[in-house]
């Protein structure tokens, strides 16, 4: 069960998700306060992703409830889930962009869709933005003429367009060279400091992890293996986290009756992103 | 054989899950046709990229059907004594049946799946997702101005070829062959009335629509794919899908309509 406190900003409570037949997230407890950073971690196939995309109203859980700043979003209407993402924002792994807008376009389309501010006004802003993640005089280059480090910066700006309380970061790092990586850890750092917003990041990066986490939980097979702040979660005794420290390829030991079992069992369906949106 | 029929049942299911899917998106579509705000400047811009860039391939398309057309029938109908006709049997033919589906065949062959594969990368590339997330509906912004402009554009193609595949008959007819100028025009103006021309319109209006409700619907739905591969492959293989359905689809709503309308 999840532990609420007053500032708890995100309350994840027993969820439980399938891709088919296939158990993804397990009964997952997990818990957000206003104003942090949690970094949430994890191997591939530990779920991050899937726990990401449920907590955005992607995904509909199979059981479990996930609220957000008072929504339930998991039983939230359309119209409740656009109102609860106007406050939000999220930057994707691959960036997302718009390749048919600019850079500047893309940055600006949140705010001419869901503002009536004049078109200066907007430029303007969103000019703010692209300045603090230094990407002044790029404006009108379009995504394919991005670098991976600018893509990412590029969907951080537009992502915090909005002034959001609560930013969702996946994979910041990932496929970034260490430096630009680093780079890109201090904006997230500054963006709490400065707007003090409350930021979920999704990694599997332990270096970035540690530079920018107020407090890590470590997900293994659909449930948290651990949550704490850095040193708890560096303190822990269970092994697969440690593996995941360490980075130790971690092979479960299985009978060879089990194996057998795993060799002749009929395919299980094939996970996919989510339903039909509509 | 037990897993043949298995196997068949499977694919079945499958493919009514897909249709299913397919309605739900078309529905949705339609449901938000008439919402508020109207993306004018979007519609322009699809207008544009599916209309006006469409019309040189629809003039070649059709001026070589029209002579195509003009030689194969002058040259039965002049074995009767009855080459005068020309300008008939070519409008009728063109009015009725060849210019919208030619017409439609074309475009989605060029500009639906040009939307699938568009459509394909954003799913793809999670840029559907993040339309999502930022509480914008991707339905109003990217699915209906790609509507509103397919169903306005694809009527005034086939227009457009009507005109060049009649064009293209008399070329081959008057120019090429012997039949009187007067006696092919004549042909065209007495035989076309409204009934024809109404014809043409309703099959493209409904033309319009299998080409967009499917190059959009698959690209959309290609997280759905049971192939489950992402990226180029599986935006190439929707893609693929897209045109070949939405061509057989097109084929099977000509003869719907035609024999709704001839009944």
């Amino acid at each position: 069960m999840t532990k609420l406190t007053a500032d708890t900003f995100i309350s994840v409570d027993k969820l439980t998700t399938h891709y088919g037949e296939r158990l993804i997230l397990d009964k997952l407890d997990l818990s957000v306060r206003q104003g942090e950073i949690m970094v949430i971690m994890g191997a591939s196939g530990s779920g991050k992703s899937t726990l990401l995309r449920t907590m955005l109203g992607l995904n509909r859980p199979t059981s479990g409830q996930v609220k957000i700043m008072g929504l339930d979003v998991t039983n939230a209407s359309r119209k409740q889930l656009y109102q609860f993402r106007r406050q939000i924002g999220v930057a994707f792994q691959g960036g997302a962009l718009f390749g048919n807008l600019s850079l500047v376009d893309n940055i600006q389309l949140p705010l001419r869709e869901h503002t009536n501010l004049d078109a200066n006004t907007i430029r303007i802003m969103a000019r703010m933005k692209l300045d603090m993640m230094n990407l002044s005089g790029f404006d009108n280059l379009m995504p394919s003429e991005l670098s991976g480090g600018m893509v990412k910066r590029a969907a951080l700006a537009r992502a915090i367009v909005m002034d959001p309380q609560l930013l969702f970061f996946d994979e910041p790092s990932a496929g970034l060279d260490p430096v630009v990586a680093a780079e890109l850890d201090e904006y997230i750092l500054e963006l709490k400091q400065a707007m003090e917003m409350t930021i979920v990041v999704v990694t599997h990066e332990l270096e970035s992890a540690f530079r920018i986490a107020d407090r890590i939980t470590v997900l293994d097979r659909g449930k948290v293996a651990i949550c704490g702040t850095i040193d708890e979660v560096k303190a822990s005794n269970d092994e697969r986290v440690q593996n995941l420290l360490n980075r130790r390829a971690s092979r479960e030991q299985v009978t060879p009756d089990e194996y057998l079992e795993l060799l002749t069992r009929v395919q299980a369906t094939r996970p996919h992103r989510g339903d039909i949106d509509g | 054989m037990v897993r043949a029929i298995t196997r068949l049942g499977e694919k079945t299911i499958e493919q009514l899950e897909h249709l299913g899917h397919l309605t739900v998106f078309l529905m949705t579509v339609i449901s938000k046709l008439f919402v508020f705000p109207f993306r004018y400047r979007a519609v322009l811009q699809q207008l544009y990229f599916i209309g006006a860039k469409s019309t040189f391939v629809i003039f070649l398309a059709s001026i070589t059907i029209g002579l195509a057309l003009g030689l194969n029938l002058y040259v039965e109908l002049s074995r009767l004594g009855v080459q005068d006709r020309l300008g008939t049997a070519v409008s009728l033919s063109i009015v009725r049946e060849l210019g919208p589906v030619i017409t439609a065949l074309m475009v989605m062959g060029r500009a639906g799946s040009a939307i699938c594969a568009e459509v394909g990368i954003m799913r793809s590339d999670e840029q559907l997702d993040a339309l999502e997330c930022m509480a914008i509906d991707p339905f109003k912004f990217l699915m209906v101005p790609k509507f509103w402009a397919t169903l306005i554009s694809v009527p005034l193609l086939v227009a457009i070829a009507d005109v060049i595949g009649v064009f293209g008959g008399y070329i081959a007819g008057v120019v090429i062959f012997d039949v009187p100028y007067g006696a092919y025009w004549q042909g065209v103006y007495t035989s076309i009335d409204w009934q024809h021309l109404n014809m043409g319109l309703i099959k493209s209006l409904v033309f319009a629509l299998v080409i967009v409700w499917v190059a959009t619907g698959k690209g959309f739905l290609l997280h759905l794919d049971k192939a489950g591969v992402y990226g180029a492959e599986g935006v190439s293989r929707v893609t693929t899908q897209a045109v070949v359905m939405g061509s057989i689809l097109i084929l099977f709503f000509n003869f719907l309509v035609s024999a709704f309308m001839v009944a």
